[in-house]
C-alpha cells in the first residue's frame, strides 16, 4: 500500500514486523517503518505507542526481539548509536547533545579531529565546519563557542553535526520543542534542504500543523502497532488524530469508563484563571471550576496541559495571567501556598514527583497533613495511624499495613495511597494529572468511581487525562488545550469524541458554549 | 516448570537470611571486632581501654550526627573541620580576655562557649543559605567554607597559637561525670537526640522525606528550603562543640590543625554506618557505630603494633566494603 502511494520513491528504510518486550509488556507488536528515500516523513502516536523504541531499536540503543530492518537496500543492524551513525543513520534529540562551552568547530568535530603530525589540526576542521554551516546558509564564526549562540543556531549546529557523518537518514525527535516560531521557519528550510539533496527525516512531532507543514508522509503508531501509514495529503488531521487515539469517528462505545454519564449540575465558581502563560508551552490558557464539577483538561502530547496545572498550584511561575480561588484573588508562589488555600494536585510521574519510595504508606498518606498531625514538633502516631487505617478502608489500598514500604505496592494502590494523600486534607480543588495511568483495569475504575463520588460530595476536580473516554466521560465540562492555547469549552451533552478530537486536531475556536 | 521453579526456593530463603545479615552488617562487625580484641589484645577489657576509645571517637560522632542529617537530606558538608577550626579559635580569644574583657571567669567561658558554637552554627546555616538561594551543589557550596573557613579561624588568632589552663573551660575536653568523660555524655545526648528528632518529629520526618524525592516533598508542601538551611545550621553547630572539646583536651587552640580531616572521619563514620549517601534513609546510631567501628579498627591495629599509616588503608579499605555492602542490600 505505502510503496504504491509513492511508486517513484526507491525505498531507504525498511523496518517490518519489529517487536520487542521489556520485561515481559510488550512495548512493538509486528511494527514496521517504511521510508522513501528523499521524504520527510512524520512518526506519530501518544505516549507509550512506541516510537521511541523504534526509534531506539533503529539506532541501536536497545535490542528488538524480532523482525527485519533493510536500509539502503542491505540488512541494517546497528550495535549502538555511534556504529548507526557511522551507517548513516543520524539522531538530533530534544535535548542538544553538544558541548556548549567549546567552539562550533569542535561541536561539529567532536569524536573525528583531524590530526596532523599527532598534532590537531584546525585549519582544516574550521574549514569543514565553515563549509558545512554554509550548507545551510549560516554563516558564523565557527571559533566561537556554541554557547554565544542562539537555540536555533546550536540546533543547526547539531543538525550539520549530524549530516557532517554523510547521513542518509536523519531521525528528528521533536526537534521545534524549543525554538520559537521563527527558528521554526529555519528549520523547516533546513528539512527542505536536506530533501532537496536526497537526504531522508524522519520527523517525530506532537504539533499537527507542523507535520502537515513538513512532512510528505506519515506512521501512525498506536499500542506498539502500526496502525496507519499513507500520504499527509490523504489523511485529514482528524483522522490522524483519530487513528493516534484508537477511536472510529463513527462510532461511540459507551461507558467505557466507570464514570458514567457526569450530570453537570455543580455549584459556585472554585477556581477561575485567566490568560495564563508560563514558559515554553503554555501561552493562553483560561479555565475554570465550579464546586462539585468534574473538569477535563484534553489536549495531544505538548499541549500544554500539565503545565497549565502546575502554574494553578504554585509549582510552575506564572508569567502573566490571573487567578482567583474562590472569588479572592490568588497567587501561589509555592505549592504550599495552593495547599493552604485548599488545593491538592496529584503529579503524572508517579515515581519522580509523587511517592517517597523509601517511607511507608502511612508516611506517604500524611506527607502533605503532616504539620497538622503534630504537636509542639512532634508527630502524633496514635492520630496518624487512625486517619491512615481509615483510608486504606475506604479507598481499598492493599498492602500489609500502614508501615509497609510504598515501593513495593502495586502501581494502583500507589496512586490511591497519593489520592488519599490530598483527600485527607479535606480539599476544595482537586487536580489530578493523569490519575489512572500505567494502573491495571481493576484499581482504574476503582479511582474513577471514587473520583465521581467526592464530585458528587461537592469536591471541583481539574482532571488531566491522556485517555479520551476517560475525559469524555468523567467530565461535566472539558477545555481543549492545543500548543498552549485554548480551542474549545465543551459542555454537558456537547462533549463528545468527536467534538474534543475536532478542536484537538484543527484548533478550531469554537463558539464558547453557553451554559444552559 | 516445575524442575525450573523448585531450585528457586531455597535460594530465596538464603538471600531473607543474607538480607538480614546486611542490614546489620555494621553491627555484626562491631562485635567482631570486639570479640577479637577480646582475644588478641592485651588488657582490652579494662575501664580505661573503654574511655580511651570513647573520648577518641566522641568528636568524629558529634560531628557525624549533623553530617548524617545532612546526608539524609541528599547533601553533605565538607566544611565541618573549618568550623571546628572557627569554634576552636573563638573561645579562647573570649575566654581569655583576647578580644573581650569579662572579668568573672565562669561568665567568660558560658560567653565564650555560646559564641563560639553559635557562630558555627550561623556559618552552617550560611552553607544552607548558598545551596537553597543559589541551587549550588552542596559539596561545591560547602568547599566555600571548607577553604575559607580555616582561613577564617587563622586570621581571626593571627596565625598564633592560643595556649590555656583554664579548668572552668576544660571539663568538656577533659572533665567526668559520674567517670565517664564528659564528652562522651554530650556525644551519647547528641546521639538519642537525633535519633528521636529523625524518627518521632515532624522535622525529622521532612528531612527523609526530602531526601527521599525532594520534588514530591515540595509538590507535598514541606518547606525545601528552610529544613536545609536548619539541618546545615545543626551540622555546624555539632562542629562548633567538636571544636571545643578537640583544644579542651589539647589545652591550646591552633587554627591549622583543629578538625583537620574531620570531613572525611565524619563522613566515613555516617558511610560505614549504613546511611545512604543519596539521602532518604538514614540511621544515627548506624553513625555512632559506624565511628565505633573505624575506631575500634585502629586501635586494635596500634595496639597490635601496626603503624598509623597503615590503619589509614584499612579504613579506606572499611569504607569500600560499606559502600559495597549498600550497594549489595539495594540489589
Amino acid at each position: 500500500m505505502a510503496k504504491s502511494a509513492l511508486p517513484e520513491l526507491k525505498p531507504l528504510l525498511d523496518m517490518s514486523d519489529i517487536s520487542k518486550s521489556f520485561a515481559g509488556i510488550p512495548a512493538l507488536r509486528n511494527a514496521s517503518l517504511h521510508v522513501a528515500a528523499g521524504e520527510v516523513h512524520a512518526l506519530v502516536g501518544q505516549n507509550g505507542a512506541g516510537k521511541s523504541t523504534m526509534i531506539k531499536i533503529l539506532t541501536g540503543y536497545v535490542k528488538r526481539d524480532k523482525g527485519d530492518i533493510l536500509f539502503d537496500g542491505a540488512a541494517f543492524e546497528a550495535r549502538s548509536p555511534q556504529d548507526a551513525q557511522a551507517k548513516g543513520i543520524s539522531t538530533i534529540y530534544q535535548e542538544i547533545n553538544l558541548v556548549p562551552y567549546r567552539s562550533v568547530t569542535e561541536n561539529i568535530c567532536l569524536g573525528r579531529e583531524r590530526r596532523r603530525f599527532g598534532l590537531l589540526d584546525w585549519n582544516s576542521m574550521h574549514e569543514e565546519a565553515r563549509a558545512l554551516m554554509g550548507r545551510f546558509k549560516i554563516d558564523i564564526d565557527v571559533r566561537k563557542p556554541l554557547l554565544s549562540f542562539n537555540t536555533a543556531t546550536q540546533q543547526m549546529v547539531a543538525i550539520a553535526r549530524s549530516i557532517g557523518f554523510k547521513a542518509k537518514l536523519v531521525i528528528m525527535d521533536e526537534p521545534t520543542s524549543s525554538l520559537d516560531e521563527r527558528e521554526v521557519k529555519v528549520l523547516f528550510d533546513v528539512i527542505n534542504q536536506l530533501k532537496a539533496s536526497g537526504i531522508s527525516v524522519i520527523f517525530v512531532s506532537h504539533k499537527l500543523d507542523e507535520l502537515y507543514a513538513v512532512c510528505d508522509r506519515v506512521t501512525i503508531m498506536r499500542d506498539g502497532q502500526t496502525v496507519k501509514t499513507g500520504t499527509l495529503k490523504d489523511i485529514s488531521k482528524i483522522e490522524l488524530v483519530a487513528s493516534m487515539l484508537g477511536r472510529d469517528i463513527a462510532q461511540v462505545s459507551k461507558h467505557a469508563t466507570a464514570f458514567g454519564d457526569r450530570k453537570g449540575n455543580t455549584g459556585e465558581l472554585i477556581l477561575d484563571a485567566k490568560n495564563l502563560s508560563a514558559g515554553h508551552k503554555v501561552h493562553d490558557v483560561s479555565l475554570s471550576v465550579r464546586r462539585g464539577e468534574i473538569v477535563g483538561l484534553a489536549g495531544l502530547l505538548g499541549a500544554g496541559r500539565t503545565e497549565t496545572v502546575r502554574m494553578v498550584f504554585g509549582a510552575d511561575r506564572m508569567r502573566s495571567g490571573e487567578m482567583k480561588l474562590a472569588d479572592k484573588s490568588f497567587q501561589p508562589v509555592e505549592p504550599i501556598n495552593a495547599i493552604q488555600a485548599g488545593i491538592g494536585f496529584s503529579s503524572e510521574d508517579r515515581k519522580l514527583e509523587g511517592i517517597i519510595p523509601d517511607m511507608s504508606v502511612a508516611e506517604n498518606l500524611t506527607l502533605a497533613l503532616m504539620p497538622q498531625l503534630t504537636k509542639a514538633g512532634i508527630v502524633d502516631n496514635e492520630q496518624q495511624r487512625k486517619i491512615v487505617e481509615k483510608f486504606i478502608a475506604r479507598l481499598g489500598i492493599k498492602c500489609s499495613g500502614p508501615d509497609q514500604r510504598i515501593r513495593e505496592l502495586s502501581g494502583g494502590n500507589q496512586q490511591k495511597v497519593l489520592l488519599a494523600r490530598w483527600l485527607a486534607m479535606n480539599p476544595k480543588l482537586l487536580i489530578l494529572d493523569e490519575p489512572t495511568r500505567g494502573i491495571d483495569v481493576g484499581a482504574k475504575a476503582e479511582i474513577q468511581t471514587i473520583v465521581k463520588e467526592l464530585a458528587d460530595q461537592g469536591l471541583g476536580v481539574l482532571m488531566i487525562s491522556s485517555e479520551l473516554e476517560e475525559v469524555i466521560e468523567g467530565s461535566d465540562r472539558v477545555f481543549v488545550l492545543r500548543d498552549g492555547r485554548n480551542v474549545g469549552e465543551l459542555t454537558g451533552k456537547k462533549i463528545t469524541e468527536a467534538a474534543v478530537m475536532a478542536a484537538m486536531a484543527h484548533g478550531d475556536h469554537l463558539a464558547p458554549e453557553e451554559n444552559a | 516448570m516445575s524442575t525450573a521453579t523448585t531450585p528457586n526456593l531455597p535460594a530465596a530463603k538464603a538471600f531473607d537470611y543474607k538480607s538480614i545479615m546486611l542490614k546489620n552488617a555494621s553491627l555484626l562487625a562491631f562485635l567482631a571486632l570486639v570479640v577479637f580484641n577480646m582475644i588478641y589484645t592485651n588488657h582490652f577489657i579494662s575501664i580505661q581501654t573503654l574511655n580511651v576509645n570513647l573520648t577518641q571517637v566522641a568528636t568524629i560522632v558529634i560531628v557525624g550526627v549533623g553530617m548524617t542529617l545532612v546526608i539524609a537530606t541528599g547533601g553533605i558538608d565538607l566544611s565541618v573541620g573549618s568550623m571546628m577550626a572557627i569554634s576552636g579559635a573563638i573561645a579562647p580569644l573570649i575566654f581569655l580576655g583576647t578580644a573581650v574583657k569579662i572579668s568573672e571567669i565562669h561568665l567568660a567561658v558560658a560567653v565564650a562557649m555560646v559564641v563560639a558554637i553559635g557562630l558555627a552554627g550561623a556559618f552552617g546555616w550560611f552553607n544552607g543559605w548558598l545551596i537553597t538561594r543559589f541551587r549550588i551543589q552542596p559539596i561545591i557550596a560547602t568547599l566555600v567554607l571548607f577553604i575559607a573557613g580555616r582561613g577564617i579561624a587563622q586570621v581571626s588568632t593571627n596565625g598564633n597559637l592560643q595556649p590555656f589552663k583554664v579548668p572552668e573551660f576544660q571539663w568538656i575536653g577533659l572533665g567526668r561525670w559520674l567517670g565517664v568523660p564528659v564528652q562522651v555524655v554530650i556525644m551519647v545526648l547528641l546521639v538519642i537526640a537525633a535519633a528521636w528528632v529523625l524518627k518521632r518529629s515532624l522535622f525529622g520526618r521532612q528531612i527523609l522525606a526530602i531526601g527521599g524525592n525532594e520534588n514530591a516533598a515540595r509538590l507535598s508542601g514541606i518547606p525545601v528550603a528552610s529544613v536545609k538551611r536548619w539541618v546545615y545550621c545543626i551540622s555546624g553547630l555539632c562542629s562548633g562543640i567538636a571544636g571545643l572539646v578537640v583544644i579542651a583536651i589539647n589545652s591550646s587552640s591552633d587554627a591549622n590543625l583543629v578538625g583537620l580531616g574531620m570531613e572525611l572521619d565524619a563522613i566515613a563514620a555516617v558511610a560505614v554506618g549504613g546511611t545512604v549517601l543519596n539521602g532518604g534513609r538514614a540511621t544515627i546510631t548506624g553513625t555512632l557505630i559506624g565511628a565505633l567501628i573505624i575506631q575500634l579498627v585502629r586501635y586494635t591495629l596500634l595496639s597490635n603494633g601496626v603503624p598509623d599509616d597503615v590503619a589509614k588503608l584499612v579504613k579506606a579499605l572499611l569504607i569500600v566494603v560499606a559502600v559495597w555492602l549498600q550497594r549489595q542490600g539495594r540489589s
